[in-house]
């Protein structure tokens, strides 16, 4: 395996029907109009000498190495700044070219330290790759004069090494500005500028150093340098890795793809590959740097198990662990019936190890007690979308967004939650699309850097689908349906009968805006500008799903997307932000307990045969317990074991008594993680697990891209999950016979209709495939409903507005919403094992000036946050960013018990709990609750693990 | 009877006492129970007899000068106010030899005029340009303009119809006019005397501009070290929008024009037209590379047509006096007049407008009238401080772009400074890399580093260290930053090095061979 590394044509592909066809240095090149004459050379194998030059990023001009000849045309132009044209003759190489090239070096190392041999960048330096291609031997103008290398000149400026990950040494710069461009164009925070002007020019992150800055630390202007000037810490520690893999990153749904580079096993920096569609080479603080947890201290190595959750774990044989998780569950079935033990498969692990948990369930249990963390975040989006276009994926690539004209964002904040696309996103709003934000907060998209949302809907949390149905209102209304689409597409009684609801005067802008707080005029304007202004995209999250309707705003925004005719072409579309990594291939895995893999119900009996045919076991017809009904029958008496791989209840989901009084009910709990996570505290076998760098597999991402995770190191537990569960199954009496996780694949494309065309074969030829990928899609579907509806005839829902049980009273005023941020990943057990928690050390309570000061808060107070679940302290931000009567908190650090608050209410369809309504009151407080006194009580008690003997 | 006295408040007489000298002619003529009412004027370019107080008799206009405040009480003794005999009477201006001899087609109502005054800028002639252009479709402007021969006077000389036709063209919704107003060029006015003295004439010229290109907001972006030219300006726009010739519909014609005047920081590249609408946007005032041109991708990414002052100010008189009788004037493809600016050691400095092909020598020993040192003159640069260093033998060449190309020099914005035998042209070297080295925006390598290093190599040369192998050095240097420079102040910062040390190789080996202990 050798170190992989992508091409750099010198400036951004250029995609053109067009063509021109021109000459260089004798040979002649066909490209695509618009293509630079860099670009065409290295098209050609000819790599012109560039320094300020990279494909991710627009031409700028300043190096001037890549100066070249054309006949006909005076002087010396920078090829990276001159297109390509038809006819042209360029020659790349001349005597004078050459004194050019060797003269602007020569500039370039006059102020420049010489110590290539120590230095991090010695074997990955772009400057001294050019140097030596344009044979600099001596630097006449000597090494006394004005410099910025020299600790002793006026100019030098010491190394930056505040943030955690990398460092920045002005010494080294050479102001090719690729750092500063790289944060304008590809991320879009513009936290980075050029201090003085001349010879006294710096890179600089604001008066401040990086760490102060408005850097999110995303990496893209280390990746940018082509100096040591910012350099990974790793590498300045451990020096240049010499092989590399790629892999997907296992943190959020973008699935970003990374080079892991790596000395032997140790990993030295995660680089974004930029073949990777979903991020086309752009990465995020979490997936770029925060990889450390896969070896922390923290990490469990060994099986370990116990007899009561107050004993201490014993460190025993894998052999031993296994034996006797299964011999309790034989035990627990025996004792209270088939369907007393359940499991709950991982939107963090792969493809592979999802489908054998629900096989293992289905199969070795015998029942289908299986579930998945989707539950809690994006069910509604499986339901809604199904019900009204007949899948349950979102129905765009990432890449559509670079046609939108404009974007609907609402219940997301794609710059923190999923940053590498709301990077992406900012690019083609700066461009000119227009954008409508609906969310209670005031979120970065509203106003940023170059940023401004036309429209700002601050609608209150709860009053989602009266918001969405006044947002209907207008476009049936005023005439704005999209006549000949809907009567080609669509089932056009149902339509009509939707159409004749919406328009009653309950459902306009003006009778909502007693329930959504949000401004009638404001919602005509967008709803006008969605409805009329181009190709219209919606982007959606969990402030759209974690709510009692959230399936009804789901099929609201569906009904909004197919009566304008935005469904089916490019910049269009209906996109839910999925969260984990994994979590649309969990659902795609059959995880959930009436579902088996593609999402075909348990009581059909034709996919229910091929099952068993294939799997050698009869399975139940009946849809299984979800994980709120697991713990409510646990609570009961009547559901005694659970096997969970990969998932952390305790923590995340809703009501934590109930979730820890369920768990503590229960008598075999199988956890199979790579930490001792809240979850395990209630546990009695502890199976360790491989992180994504241990392990071959794929993951699915918000895209249903399907990726490759490729190994990189052994698994430290000393099994990939996959093969824990194998050993598991066998034990329980089932084999599974595997022997690489590509045969698992294998099996379920030979299951699953939309997924027959998919092998680890073509996903190295191809990349990643875009599910369906089958013989009508041989190379995957980037875009769904192109001609038609998945379901035939897109149907139109009615969507009566109901409020939400959880009503603000004289007791409880404020409405809790809760939400994530960009440093800090959902239950925090991997960032708060990295240098992330420097960012975000705890989680805080945002609250408006007004609240806070009827209150008697102050920016920085401990304050008691009370639902009528139960209460919690942790510290107040006051912040604008909120609007009067809504409160928001992060539920990153177990230790807050964010989840102590949130209610049990959830959506009707599918018990997605309501995260984002909770009635709460905040006051100062002096201590924290009795929860979070518990909390440190139990997180000694029940985590310690025992001396091993010898 | 109201007697009308000028005074003006150009920068120059400013900076000579010319309030001063204003206070005390009111304060005089009212002790003497005089009706006198002062006019502030612009200047009318004779920059040593500043300030020169113009009285309106009955036989025209009376000029005095130099005048300083404690002149006055004499003057007015002497009855100056009725154009009455003394030392600093010099008659009618027109009369001056040196202005008499000038073809002023732009350059008439400097001095003569009330700046800000759109009734005064009319009865001089004013508006008779843009009044002719509303009867003309955009095409047919842009032809006059075109056949005039007018070429950019900022100093690239790019024929000004060629530009504004790629603007007219441009398909936009919005596009913009701007006026290059940062007049950096050491020992160049004429853009300050035409804003101080007659806004209106480059209002009248952009608007112009605007008509035939489809503009309809424009900017002026005038250096920040011109305050009293930004004042003007901003009066002068006001007063034009009550008067309707600038705002929405000019002139009842159904045309906006939104006219601003902006300011500059103190960046002399930001004379450079892509620094320049960077820093309009508010950015830092870096170069862009071109592809795209700003005809096409300008200001905020529109078409912008950005132009300099002085060619801005040609086109009302093209327009009034039509294409052909401008095209009368000047020689070869240097067409019309060019407003030389005539300053540094020299007896007679100020604003000479005259057609092109006039020579060098004519200038300094017609207009000029020698060196104010009395000493030879030894060396002139012409054309701001990237312009070439011209010796007595080069002094024929006459003012044109091609002749003066030809002899390795440019006429640039038309700037003339005289240096007498006292120069020592090796200082004059380093002191143009200096230059480049405190203006450089830094973007690109061979400006940002080699200014600096061409700095540093100079004081080697001039210390006698090595000056054979350095002046190699330099001149290695001069052909990387005239080849591989971004934009043209790197690379025409080796014009005045080159020339200097082609045309005076005696100044740069004085010193002579230092030992090498010496280093």
């Amino acid at each position: 395996m050798t170190l992989i590394k992508e091409i750099d044509y010198g400036t951004p592909i250029r995609l053109n029907e067009q063509t021109v066809t021109l000459t260089i240095d004798g040979e002649s090149v066909t490209v695509p109009a618009g293509t630079s004459v860099m670009a065409a050379a290295m098209h050609m194998g000819t790599k012109i000498p560039k320094l300020c030059a990279t494909d991710s990023l627009e031409p700028f001009g300043s190096c001037r190495m890549c100066l070249v000849e054309i006949e006909g045309r005076r002087g010396t132009p920078a090829s990276c700044t001159t297109p390509a044209e038809n006819g042209m003759v360029v020659h790349t190489q001349s005597d004078k070219l050459h004194r050019l090239r060797k003269g602007v070096m020569e500039l370039y190392i006059s102020d420049h330290p010489l110590d290539c041999l120590t230095c991090a960048a010695n074997g990955d330096c772009e400057l001294q790759d050019t140097a030596g291609q344009v044979g600099l031997r001596d630097v006449r103008y000597g090494y006394d004069g004005d410099n910025h290398v020299k600790p002793s000149s006026d100019r030098y400026l010491p190394k930056d090494e505040s943030n955690p990950y990398f460092t920045y040494d002005p010494s080294k710069c050479i102001v090719c500005n690729r750092c500063v461009r790289a944060c304008e164009e590809t991320q879009g925070t513009f936290a980075l500028t050029i201090e003085g002007r001349g010879f006294d020019s710096r890179v600089a992150a604001g008066p401040t150093n990086f760490m102060q800055s408005e850097c999110v630390s995303c990496g893209a202007c280390v990746q940018a340098c082509p100096t040591a000037t910012l350099q990974e810490k790793t590498v300045h520690e451990f020096g240049q890795p010499d092989h590399s893999a790629v892999t997907t990153c296992a943190y959020c749904g973008v699935g970003c793809a990374f080079k892991a580079e790596m000395q032997g096993d140790r990993v030295i920096r995660m680089v974004p590959y930029k073949g990777g569609k979903a991020n086309e080479g752009h990465s995020c603080v979490k997936g770029r740097f925060a990889y450390g947890y896969a070896t922390h201290k923290d990490r469990i190595t060994k099986p370990m198990i116990r007899e009561k959750i107050t004993d201490p774990w014993r460190e025993v044989s894998w052999e031993e662990a296994i034996n006797h998780a299964a011999s309790e569950f034989k035990r627990i079935q025996a004792k209270y019936g088939r369907d007393s033990v359940g499991g709950i498969t991982s939107s963090r692990c792969t493809n592979e190890e999802a489908y054998l948990v629900q096989k293992l369930v289905r199969a070795a249990f015998g029942n289908n007690n299986v579930d998945t963390c989707a539950r809690v975040c994006h069910s509604p989006t499986g339901y809604g979308l199904m019900s009204t276009l007949g899948t349950s994926a979102g129905t765009q690539d990432f890449k559509s967004v670079e046609e939108s004209d404009v974007i609907l964002v609402i219940g997301a904040n794609p710059t923190d939650g999923h940053p590498v696309f709301g990077s992406r996103m900012k690019k083609r709003l700066r461009e000119g699309a227009r954008l409508i934000v609906a969310d209670p907060r005031k979120i970065d998209l509203v106003k940023s850097p170059h940023i401004k949302a036309d429209y700002h809907l601050p609608l209150k949390p709860g009053s989602n689908v009266a918001f969405i149905n006044a947002f209907a209102h207008v476009i049936v209304t005023e005439g704005l349906i999209a006549e000949d689409y809907v009567r080609e597409r669509c089932d056009l009684a149902e339509f009509e009968s939707w159409a004749r609801f919406i328009a009653e005067e309950r459902n306009s802008p003006e009778a909502a805006q007693a329930i959504t707080g949000v401004d009638p005029q404001a919602i005509r304007e967008a709803a006008r500008l969605y409805a009329t202004g181009g190709k219209a995209a919606i982007y959606y999250g969990l402030g759209v799903t974690e709510h009692s309707q959230g399936s009804t705003m789901v099929m609201g925004m569906a009904n909004i997307a197919m009566a304008t005719g935005n469904i089916g072409m490019v910049g269009a579309g209906v996109n839910p932000l999925r969260g984990q990594n994994n979590v649309q291939g969990s659902c795609d895995m059959g995880s959930f307990p009436h579902e088996l893999p593609g999402y075909r119900h348990v009581s059909d009996d034709a996919t229910r045969e091929s099952f068993e045919a294939i799997w050698g076991a009869k399975l139940d017809s009946a849809p299984g317990l979800r994980i709120t009904n697991m713990l409510d029958e646990a609570v009961g008496g009547t559901f005694k074991g659970m096997y969970i791989q990969g998932e952390d209840i305790a923590q995340s989901d809703p009501d934590t008594h109930h979730v820890t009084s369920g768990l503590k009910a229960m008598e075999c709990i199988v956890i199979q993680d790579i930490f001792l996570n809240e979850t395990a505290k209630y546990a009695h076998v502890f199976l360790p697990g491989a992180s994504f760098l241990e392990k071959d597999g794929t993951f699915t991402n918000a895209e249903r891209r399907i990726s490759r995770v490729r190994k990189v190191m052994a698994p430290l537990g000393g099994y990939g999950d996959w093969e824990g569960t194998i050993l598991l199954a066998r034990a329980l009496g089932y084999e599974m016979n595997y022997s690489h996780p590509s045969e698992i694949m294998d099996e379920i494309a030979r299951l699953t209709p939309s997924f027959t065309g998919v092998s680890y074969q073509k996903l190295e030829e191809l990349g990643s495939i875009q599910w369906p990928c089958n013989e009508k899609a041989p190379l995957g579907t980037p875009m769904m409903h192109v001609d038609r509806f998945v379901r035939g005839k897109g149907r139109f829902m009615i969507t009566e507005y109901v409020p939400t049980d959880e009503r603000t009273t004289g007791k409880f005023p404020l409405i809790l919403t809760t939400g994530r941020i960009l440093s800090q990943y959902n239950v925090g057990a991997q960032t708060r094992r990295t240098e992330n928690s420097r960012w975000h050390e705890e989680d805080v309570l945002e609250i408006h000036p007004f609240d806070a000061e009827m209150r008697g808060i102050v920016d920085g107070d401990l304050v008691a946050l009370e639902s009528r679940s139960g209460d919690i302290a942790l510290k107040a931000k006051v912040t604008e960013r909120m609007q009067p009567g809504i409160v928001y908190t992060t539920f990153h650090h177990a230790k807050t018990g964010a989840n102590v608050i949130t209610t049990d209410f959830s959506d009707w369809a599918t018990n997605c709990p309501e995260y984002k309504v909770t009635a709460v009151q905040v006051r100062r407080t002096n201590r924290p609750s009795d929860w979070q006194a518990k909390f440190f009580e139990e997180d000694f008690s029940l985590t310690r693990i025992a001396e091993a003997a010898e | 009877m109201s007697i009308t006295v000028y005074v003006p408040q150009d920068a120059v007489a400013l900076g000579l006492g010319a309030n001063r000298v204003a206070r005390a002619i009111f304060a005089g003529a009212e002790r003497r129970g005089l009706d006198v009412r002062i006019v502030r004027t612009g200047t009318r370019g004779l920059l040593w007899l500043e300030p020169m107080v113009e009285v309106a008799t009955s036989e025209g206009r009376i000029a005095y000068g130099p005048v300083t405040p404690g002149d006055v009480e004499g003057l007015l003794d002497a009855g100056f106010v009725e154009g009455g005999a003394h030392a600093l009477r010099l008659g009618k201006p027109e009369e001056i030899p040196f202005l008499a001899k000038q073809h002023r087609l732009t350059f008439h109502r400097c001095g003569v005029v009330d700046p800000v005054s759109v009734e005064d800028y009319r009865a001089h002639g004013g508006y008779r340009g843009l009044e002719a252009a509303l009867t003309c479709e955009a095409e047919g402007i842009v032809a006059q303009v075109r056949d005039s021969g007018l070429r950019g006077r900022g100093g690239a000389g790019f024929p000004a119809g060629i530009k504004w036709n790629t603007v007219m063209l441009a398909k936009s919704d919005q596009k913009y006019v701007v006026c290059n107003a940062d007049e950096g060029d050491s020992g160049t006015f004429a853009d300050r005397i035409m804003m101080e003295g007659d806004p209106f004439n480059l209002i009248e010229g952009m608007t112009i501009a605007a008509v035939a290109t489809g503009a309809t907001r424009g900017y002026i972006y005038c250096r920040s070290e011109y305050p009293q030219s930004f004042k003007t300006l901003r009066d002068a726009i006001a007063n034009g929008v009550k008067a309707g010739v600038l705002g929405d519909n000019i002139l009842g014609s159904g045309k906006n024009f939104h006219l601003e005047v902006r300011l500059g920081a103190g960046a002399y590249i930001c004379g450079e037209e892509t620094s320049l609408l960077e820093s309009l946007e508010g950015k830092r005032g870096i170069v862009r590379a071109k592809p795209p041109i700003p005809a096409l991708k300008g200001f905020l990414g529109k078409p912008t047509l950005v132009n300099n002052v002085m060619t801005f100010t040609a086109v009302p008189y093209i327009m009034e006096h039509g294409a052909k009788a401008y095209a009368e004037y000047g020689m070869g493809r240097s067409l019309g007049t060019l407003p030389i600016q005539l300053a540094g050691n020299i007896k007679h400095g100020g604003l000479i407008e005259y057609a092109f092909g006039i020579t060098i020598r004519q200038v300094i020993d017609e207009f000029g009238g020698g060196t104010a040192s009395g000493r030879p003159v030894r060396a002139v640069q012409v054309g701001g401080p990237l312009g070439a260093y011209f010796p007595d033998e080069l002094l024929d060449t006459p003012l044109d772009y091609e002749a003066m190309a030809a002899n390795k020099g440019l006429v640039g914005h038309g700037g003339i400074v005289v240096f007498d035998d006292t120069v020592d042209m090796a200082r004059q070297a380093r002191f143009a890399f200096e230059f480049c080295a405190t203006e450089s925006c830094g973007k690109c390598t061979p400006c940002r580093i080699g200014a600096t290093r061409g700095v540093e190599t100079m004081d080697k040369v001039i210390s006698g260290i090595r000056p054979e192998a350095n002046l190699k050095l330099v001149e290695d240097l001069c052909e990387i930053m005239t080849d591989g420079s971004l934009c043209a102040m790197g690379g025409l910062t080796p014009m005045p090095v080159m020339s200097a040390i082609t045309n005076f190789p005696e100044d740069f080996r004085r010193a002579g061979d230092l030992p090498v202990a010496a280093e």
